[in-house]
């Protein structure tokens, strides 16, 4: 039913299912989703990495019931979200980019009325906001209306909401997109806690490292498609013998060095780097230890004793080797030929 | 396939949502009350004094004019506050604050968010119409009042405040919110004109033009309905032409408010 490579690991119970789904907008060419298939075991985290208008938003739309599949098939915990989307709604949560609490009560009443529209008990709603309020270092605040919070509080926030029903499938767009960093580690360890309560969450990112560091698995899509998924290391190791080989010597030398690295096995090209000097202005490039970025085809390990051989025979010594390795980004500049912002 | 599926919604789960949809929209306008008084009884207010009052007093109206305004400003009342209600807040949920995704994502069908909204907005329809008639006795002295015409006066108020709903429903899905002024000049002045609250339809006669307008309005309806409850002796509509009319346009506007809100609510 679903091709087994796009299965975690843990099959059992299905937090999430998304079968060969497509949705197409009345009056346009173009499928907007394209048939897209993955699924989510229970307390993973999903990532759904990509440009804008690649379809993540439509995706998760059609697996939160607010956009209905042209066809395919989504399920939320076995329920299928377009025959039942009611009892879809019970078992999912989503935290959009942009605030949508209710200004009109305060941020404890948001999250009171949220549980109470989920059929949670009146004394056991309480209990559930005031608990969220203090893990998420809200409660001296409970009673301020959500207007007077900035957009990370506002986030803070709607997680803490999104968590009183206790859904089994938390979906969160863009989660720390504008947050200060302190605020991004805040919202980072929310999110481990809850991959480790079993809750199920489907990241939607254009932030390569929020996806690399939280996500189990990470889906890339483009032009309503999905290019590749596989978890972060995997993704970046299938580019493999693509990374970068960075090389500082003792002192500046001229062309040729360059032209000889050049001509060596298992490089690709090779660029000179010249630091601007601390004014701004870039000093003679002569005065300036040699500097070069080795873009490799090959393993950089077996690269570093023929590089410091070549730099021996013009007189030179190896005084610095970093290794660059491959991102996320790579990856994805590397499946669509473009970046991502 | 899943192996834990949940088992089905329960009706009175999505109930309970639709109630606590409800007790939220009840409670944000109980702790703002004064604001809700402001909102509704001001218009109202203004015209009574001025029409009703100011007017008599300086002799230039005829006699018995303020028992003829006073059933056409309660279905002006009815109209207005459902149809203000729904619209306003409804324009906004959708076009900025996104506060109603909360309340579609409750494990209520989307209709149900909806018909919560008619229903409050028929409660606070009903609410301010009552508050108008303190207010009508305190500046008239006294109110035109027949417990014969009783039944025609309620079903006249609710059949009004559905007719408000079911615009306010249609505009607010209808209209954008950078064009929300708009709802003002293009629909609530002639609306509020044309709905025979200041005059009789049967009166207009002599401006044929005008009374074939004022009959396309659903308001001209309520507010011959409630002459016909309240002062009968005043040539009106009949009221089974009214409740007729009214009953037709309730049903046409939901239907099209319905799916102007299912076409915003769901892509």
């Amino acid at each position: 039913m679903v091709p087994g490579d796009l299965l975690p690991e843990d099959t059992a119970g299905l937090a999430v299912e998304v079968v060969d789904v497509v949705k197409r907008y009345p009056k346009t060419a173009v499928n907007a989703v394209d048939g897209v298939s993955f699924a989510a075991a229970p307390g993973e985290v999903f990532g759904l990495l990509g440009p804008n208008g690649a379809g993540k938003t439509t995706t998760v739309g059609m697996l939160t019931t607010r956009v209905r599949p042209t066809a395919g098939t989504a399920r939320i915990g076995g329920v299928d979200v377009a025959r039942d989307p009611v009892r879809a709604r019970q078992q999912l949560a989503v935290v959009p980019q942009r605030s949508n609490l209710d200004r009109s009560i305060s941020i404890r009443d948001n999250l009171i009325f949220h549980a109470a529209y989920h059929g949670v008990p009146a004394r056991e709603r309480e209990r559930r906001a005031d608990e969220q309020l203090e893990q998420f270092g809200l409660l001296d605040r409970a009673r301020d209306k959500p207007d007077f919070f900035s957009g990370g509080q506002a986030q803070r926030v709607m997680i803490a909401r999104a968590l009183t029903h206790a859904p089994r499938v938390l979906f969160l767009d863009e989660p720390t997109t504008g947050l200060d960093p302190a605020a991004r580690l805040f919202v980072w360890d929310r999110l481990r806690e809850l991959r480790d309560s079993k809750v199920t969450l489907i990241l939607t990112t254009h932030d390569m490292d929020e996806a690399a560091l939280l996500a189990d698995r990470v889906g890339i899509m483009d032009h309503g498609r999905l290019l590749a998924l596989d978890t972060p290391d995997a993704l970046i190791g299938s580019l493999r013998g693509e990374g970068t080989l960075e090389l500082t010597a003792d002192r500046s030398a001229d062309g040729t060095v360059v032209e000889a690295l050049a001509t060596l096995d298992g490089i690709d090209r090779v660029e000179a780097i010249h630091p601007a000097a601390a004014n701004g202005a870039p000093d003679a490039p002569d005065s300036q230890p040699l500097r070069v970025r080795l873009y490799l085809k090959g393993d950089a390990a077996l690269l570093v004793a023929p590089v410091a051989a070549i730099l021996a025979e013009h007189g030179l010594a190896l005084q610095d080797v970093k290794l660059g390795t491959s991102t996320l980004e790579d990856v994805f500049i590397h499946l669509t030929g473009r970046t991502l912002r | 396939m899943s192996a834990i599926a949940a088992p089905p919604v329960a009706r009175a789960t999505q109930w309970h949502a639709f109630r606590m949809v409800l007790y939220r929209d009840l409670y944000v306008t109980w702790r703002e009350f004064p604001a809700f008084l402001a909102q509704v009884i001001l218009q109202p207010l203004f015209l009574l004094f001025v029409f009703g009052k100011v007017l008599g007093s300086l002799g230039y109206k005829q006699h018995g004019y303020a028992n003829l305004l006073f059933p056409g400003l309660l279905a002006l009342t009815a109209v207005i506050t459902a149809m203000q209600t729904l619209a306003f807040p409804l324009v906004a949920e959708f076009g900025w604050t996104k506060e109603i995704e909360d309340r579609l994502l409750a494990p209520m069908p989307t209709s149900f968010v909806a018909a919560e909204k008619v229903l409050f907005a028929l409660l606070r329809s009903l609410v301010a119409t009552l508050i108008m008639i303190p207010v009508g006795i305190l500046i008239l002295g006294s109110i035109p009042w027949r417990w014969a015409g009783f039944p025609l006066f309620v079903a006249g108020l609710v059949l009004g405040a559905l007719v408000g709903a079911g615009f306010g429903l249609l505009l607010g899905t209808l209209v954008q919110p950078q064009r929300i002024n708009l709802l003002f000049s293009l629909v609530f002045t002639p609306l509020l004109f044309t709905g025979c609250s200041q005059y009789p339809w049967p009166s207009l006669s002599s401006l044929r033009w005008f009374q074939v307008v004022t009959a396309a309005n659903p308001m001209t309806y309520v507010s011959e309905a409630l002459r016909g409850a309240l002062v009968p002796e005043v040539p009106h509509i009949q009221p089974w032409i009214c409740l007729l009319v009214l009953g037709f346009a309730v049903n046409v506007l939901m239907w099209v408010g319905l799916r102007g809100f299912y076409r915003r609510a769901i892509d």
